[in-house]
Parts: C-alpha cells; sequence; structure tokens
C-alpha cells in the first residue's frame, strides 16, 4: 500500500573541482572560483533520481528541493524541475556566509521544519568538501533518524521505508518508520536526464532576485500569472532559528591557515623511453629487491 | 578529564586497524598534551578487546556491551558517545573516517554542537591567536586537503569541546605503545544512555563481503590515472602488476573516468597506500592523489609531460609514453630477473 509522500531533496551547487584547469588557483595561491563551473554536485543528483522513483512508485507525492547558497544556486532548483520535482527553495542570505557544516545543517533544519517532509534525501557528501556530514548533522538537529550511504530506496509503504545500502565491507537492508533522512551513495543509479515537457514548462522558473534583475517586466508578468514558475527564497527571517547559529557565527570550526599545495622538494632521476634507459632501471631495481 | 577520545570500531570482536592507528596517533597527542588516552568500544561480546586497546596506548577502555549494540546502528551508538562525551568532556575526539565513523561522528558533532573535521591527513598540536586578541593554547590542528585537493587547510575548533575529527584509514601509522600495558575498565551502563525509541532503524539483511579487490597492502602498485587514456590501455598496467607481482591503482580521475572500478582508487577519498615500489602512470599528481602514497619507499612517473607536479616527488621521473615504456619495462624484467 502506498501513499503520497511529501519529499524534500538536499542538494548543493558546487564548484567543479574534477575539472580544475591551470587556470584554476590565482597567482597569489587563492582559488579562482570563477575559473570553475558551478555544477549540481553528483551525489545530489543520486539523490534526485531516488526521490524522482519514489515519487514514481508512490503518486501524488511531491518533491521539493531545498538549497542553501548564493542566487545563482538558482540553476540546481531549476535542473530539478526539468527533471520531475514540484518546486525548490533556494535559502540565501549574507547572514547564511561562511557557514561551516555545522551551521549549514542548522539552517537547512530550520527550514526543513517549515516544509515539514515525511522524507529528506541527500547526496551522500559534496564535492568541494567531501565531508559526509551535513546530512547526518541535519538528522541529528531535527531528531530523525538517519540511512547513509543508500544505494536504492527499495521501497515505501505506508510509514515504512526499506532502503539498501552500500557499505565497505558489504551491503546491508534496512527498514525504519517515517520521518528519516537519507543519504544516497554514488554508486545508486544515473539521474535521469531533463524531460522535454517539463524544460518547456519550466524554462522561466525565476527567484524575485533574479526578477529583478531583468530589464523587462515580461517574466514577472508571467510567473505572475503562473505561480508555479516562482522559485521560494527564504533569508533568516523566514526560517525562524536563533541568528547566532546561523553562517561564520554558528561555527565552530575555523580555518587557520590555508597553503597552495606544495610538494616536497626532492630531485627525480629523470629518464627517457629509450631501451637503454628502461634496462638499466629494472636492473637497478632487480639489485636493490625492490622487484623479482 | 579532558582527555583523549578515541572511538573504536569492533566487528566479531576485533579492533578495526584504523581504529588502533587513531589509538597510535591519540597516544602521541595525549603525551605531548600531559593527558590521558580512553577508548570507547561499543558492541557485544567485548571480553578481551580491553588488553588490545591498552597494548595501542589506551589509559582507560569504557565497554558498553549490549546485545543490541552489534551489528552497529546510528541511534544506539550515538546516544552512548553523546552522554559519555557530556559528562567526561573530552577535549579532542577521534573517529574513523569509515562508512561508521562518517555515520556516526557527524551525529554526535551535531548534537554537541561542536566542530568536526572530516578526512584529516595529519593531526598537530598547536596555539591560535584571533584577530580579536584571543590567545588559545595547545588546540587541535586537523589538516586535510580541500577544495578538490588544490589546498591544504588547516582547520581549528577554537571554542567548542570536543575538538572532533575523522582519519581514514591507513592515513596514520599503528604502533604497539607498551606490550605489557594496563589500564582501567569502564563498563557502561547502557541502559542509563539507551532507550527503545534508539532502535526504530532495524536492520533486516547484512552480508558482509570482504573487499574483492584490497590493494592496501600490496607490495607494488601500479597505478593509472585519467591520462592512461581509457579502459583498454589500463591492461598494460594489469600485465605489469601481474608480471611484477603487485595490483593495480588509480587516481579518481581515472576512477571518475570509468577506467577502473573505485576499490583501486588510492587517494585521500580512496585509500592510502605504503608500498615498496609505486609506478605512477599518466597521473598529474595532484595533492589529494599524493596524500594517498607519498610514504612509498620508491616512486616512478611515467608521464608525457616532463613537468608533472608528480615528479617532484617522484624517485625516477621517466618522461614517454605508457604505451611504450610499460612493454620495454615488462620485456627488461624478464630478461634480468632469475
Amino acid at each position: 500500500m502506498t501513499k503520497p509522500l511529501k519529499i524534500v531533496v538536499l542538494a548543493k551547487q558546487v564548484p567543479d573541482t574534477r575539472n580544475v584547469g591551470k587556470d584554476a588557483m590565482k597567482a597569489d595561491g587563492t582559488v579562482n572560483r570563477a575559473a570553475l563551473p558551478a555544477i549540481f554536485n553528483p551525489e545530489d543528483l543520486n539523490a534526485l533520481e531516488q526521490s524522482l522513483r519514489l515519487k514514481d512508485k508512490n503518486p501524488g507525492s511531491t518533491i521539493h528541493i531545498l538549497t542553501m547558497g548564493p542566487g545563482r544556486a538558482a540553476e540546481i532548483i531549476r535542473e530539478g524541475l526539468f527533471r520531475g520535482t514540484n518546486g525548490g527553495i533556494l535559502l540565501t542570505d549574507r547572514k547564511f556566509a561562511g557557514a561551516d557544516t555545522l551551521a549549514t545543517s542548522y539552517a537547512l533544519s530550520c527550514a526543513v521544519r517549515k516544509l515539514d517532509p515525511d522524507i529528506i534525501i541527500a547526496g551522500r557528501q559534496a564535492i568541494d568538501g567531501d565531508t559526509a556530514q551535513v546530512g547526518p548533522q541535519v538528522a541529528e538537529k531535527l531528531d530523525w533518524p538517519q540511512v547513509t550511504y543508500a544505494e536504492e530506496i527499495l521501497e515505501c509503504t505506508g510509514d515504512k521505508i526499506t532502503v539498501k545500502r552500500r557499505l565497505e565491507h558489504g551491503v546491508e537492508v534496512v527498514t525504519c518508520a517515517l520521518p528519516i533522512v537519507i543519504t544516497v551513495n554514488t554508486s545508486a543509479p544515473e539521474c535521469r536526464p531533463r524531460n522535454a515537457k517539463f524544460l518547456m514548462k519550466y524554462k522561466h522558473a525565476k527567484t524575485m532576485s533574479e526578477l529583478q534583475e531583468q530589464d523587462t517586466d515580461y517574466y514577472a508578468n508571467l510567473v505572475n500569472d503562473r505561480c508555479y514558475l516562482r522559485i521560494a527564497e527564504w533569508g533568516v527571517t523566514d526560517i525562524e532559528g536563533e541568528e547566532n547559529q546561523f553562517g561564520l557565527k554558528g561555527s565552530p570550526t575555523k580555518v587557520k591557515k590555508i597553503e597552495n599545495v606544495v610538494f616536497h622538494a626532492k630531485e627525480a632521476k629523470r629518464l627517457q623511453a629509450t631501451d637503454s634507459d628502461i634496462e638499466s632501471l629494472m636492473k637497478e631495481l632487480i639489485e636493490n629487491h625492490t622487484i623479482g | 578529564m579532558n582527555n583523549i577520545f578515541v572511538y573504536c570500531e569492533i566487528e566479531k570482536g576485533k579492533v578495526a586497524d584504523v581504529s588502533l592507528e587513531l589509538l597510535t596517533k591519540g597516544r602521541s597527542l595525549a603525551n605531548q598534551l600531559g593527558c590521558s588516552v580512553e577508548a570507547l568500544a561499543i558492541g557485544h561480546e567485548l571480553s578481551g578487546v580491553e588488553a588490545e586497546l591498552f597494548r595501542y596506548g589506551a589509559d582507560i577502555v569504557h565497554i558498553a556491551d549490549d546485545a543490541r549494540l552489534t551489528p552497529y546502528l546510528t541511534l544506539p551508538h550515538t546516544s552512548i558517545v553523546v552522554g559519555i562525551f557530556k559528562e567526561e568532556q573530552p577535549q579532542i575526539a577521534l573517529f574513523g573516517a569509515t562508512t561508521l565513523g562518517r555515520d556516526l561522528a557527524p551525529r554526535v558533532s551535531s548534537a554537541l554542537k561542536s566542530g568536526l573535521t572530516a578526512d584529516c591527513t595529519s593531526l598537530e598540536i598547536g596555539d591560535h591567536s584571533d584577530t580579536k586578541g584571543n590567545e588559545y593554547k595547545n588546540l587541535l590542528y586537523q589538516i586535510r586537503p580541500a577544495f578538490g585537493g588544490n589546498i591544504i587547510a588547516t582547520i581549528i575548533n577554537p571554542d567548542c569541546r570536543p575538538q572532533m575529527a575523522t582519519v581514514r584509514e591507513g592515513v596514520m601509522r599503528k604502533e604497539v605503545y607498551e606490550y605489557a600495558k594496563t589500564g582501567e575498565v569502564k563498563q557502561v551502563d547502557v541502559s542509563k544512555y539507551v532507550s527503545d525509541t534508539d532502535f526504530v532503524v532495524q536492520i533486516i539483511e547484512r552480508h558482509i563481503e570482504e573487499r574483492k579487490i584490497d590493494i592496501k597492502d600490496a607490495p607494488i602498485i601500479i597505478s593509472g590515472g585519467y591520462g592512461v587514456g581509457s579502459k583498454e590501455n589500463f591492461n598494460l598496467l594489469f600485465e605489469l602488476a601481474s608480471v611484477l607481482g603487485g595490483e593495480v591503482g588509480a587516481s579518481r580521475a581515472a576512477v571518475d573516468a570509468g577506467f577502473v572500478d573505485h576499490a583501486r582508487q588510492v587517494g585521500q577519498t580512496g585509500v592510502t597506500v605504503r608500498p615498496k615500489l609505486y609506478i605512477a602512470c599518466g597521473i598529474s599528481g595532484q595533492v589529494q592523489h599524493t596524500a594517498g602514497m607519498q610514504e612509498s619507499a620508491m616512486i616512478i612517473s611515467i608521464n608525457n609531460d616532463p613537468n608533472a607536479p608528480i615528479n617532484q616527488i617522484a624517485d625516477y621521473a621517466i618522461t614517454g609514453d605508457i604505451a611504450d615504456v610499460i612493454p620495454k619495462m615488462i620485456k627488461y624484467y624478464k630478461k634480468n630477473s632469475k
């Protein structure tokens, strides 16, 4: 017996740290964010797919993407809409800036309380930090159980959800009552592509800030006519939290030092791909018992 | 009070390597700080584990033994750890960056509103003064690559305790501290911390499979990067590995490109290896990769680019194409080995 579910997907727009080019570092050793394309965090896409499959199996379910970030992060809410979500909320406020994982999870948990979902699904970790902390930290703040390293949500019937986890040494199938926080691994199925129908329907979905940046009133009128095109923007006052727990103030961890990567100087012996060079290397390795 | 706590993972009475590594590290930090090391052993049928935990440096072992505590479940373990930490007020708490530790540690940090740094590659003790003129003595420097490995960040928790960190298996050395060392065992009253609602998640099926591919203990590793170019080209690496009696490793870029299985990934988000010989093929040498292999006894780099960063930590840097170099290595190994 299935029932409609209220699903919130936690997602993050991240710099694509996997494709770091030569211009990614500035001369002063700091990261040149502008040179890195902003993408939908890969494991959050795995999470999105799990939520869409759950919606397919449980007709009448809704999915909202909740993300925290600057104005341009509305892009990933649109990417969700193009794939079948119902809407999204962008948490954006200068008071959220400088948040570590704890302050981030605090802000997200405040927003989740307002949304009151049955299930939260998130990627295991984001590629710009690889910490895997925000999912469990949100769960703790809500006092909800968590299932991390999920590979597949097997089913959700009544008030019970069954999830397959992929761990270092094997697999585990767990079951739990709702509500719950689930974080999804990269081993889960890839996210489906954009759907042409949804793309047409939602291509002008915008936040209020985005509408204000436009030169014409055309889009504002459009969004007024079609309220499904409005992407919600929430700041600290909208989510009713304690202000000293947001952003830099609410972050117990501080960055003491950032070092540009420098390798220990050690002179490598330079060899060419010639027969004589390779043969003498192999002889040397055999003689000093490194190989053989 | 204000000691260093290490959460110890125990499966079927066996303490995980990563926990022993953390005890070794915790011990050396404790000696520097002049405090004690306390180990948390949470599970079932734990009799005897204390001896091993003492041997690796623990002064006090807290044992929480209850049939319901194994296999690991998030909520009851969180309740016990949070309960003990609230009473004992540790200054530092260390967890393995395993699927278990990365499930548990953030939950604990969130409950205690304390900072947690994931996947540290180095832990040190140092001082700090902030811009407001506050002076902090003997903080835990939690050092880790960040931003895709392009920077190394030193993270501190000046005001919140415990200072929490996770460390991957194999990053720290494990070393017996004293064979005959003993200490104090404290039995934990499980019912004091754990309630029935902590068992809302139930495990209905569990197969523990040994990792099929395990490159961690291989004496020789032939590792490939994105520069290898394709899954097919990796066959050359497998051939050399089989001739030399080694295993094949890979960088994250090669794994992400689908050239080889994730279990072969070396580096910050893969495994850390210390083989006697590491041959890096077409690997540029980003720090999150080198963090996982730089302690190899000997490093040979094969790269088209004579200026690849990997060459700076290599003992031998061969400039050339792997399709050219590897067959020659195989040929001359066979010719010269007895």
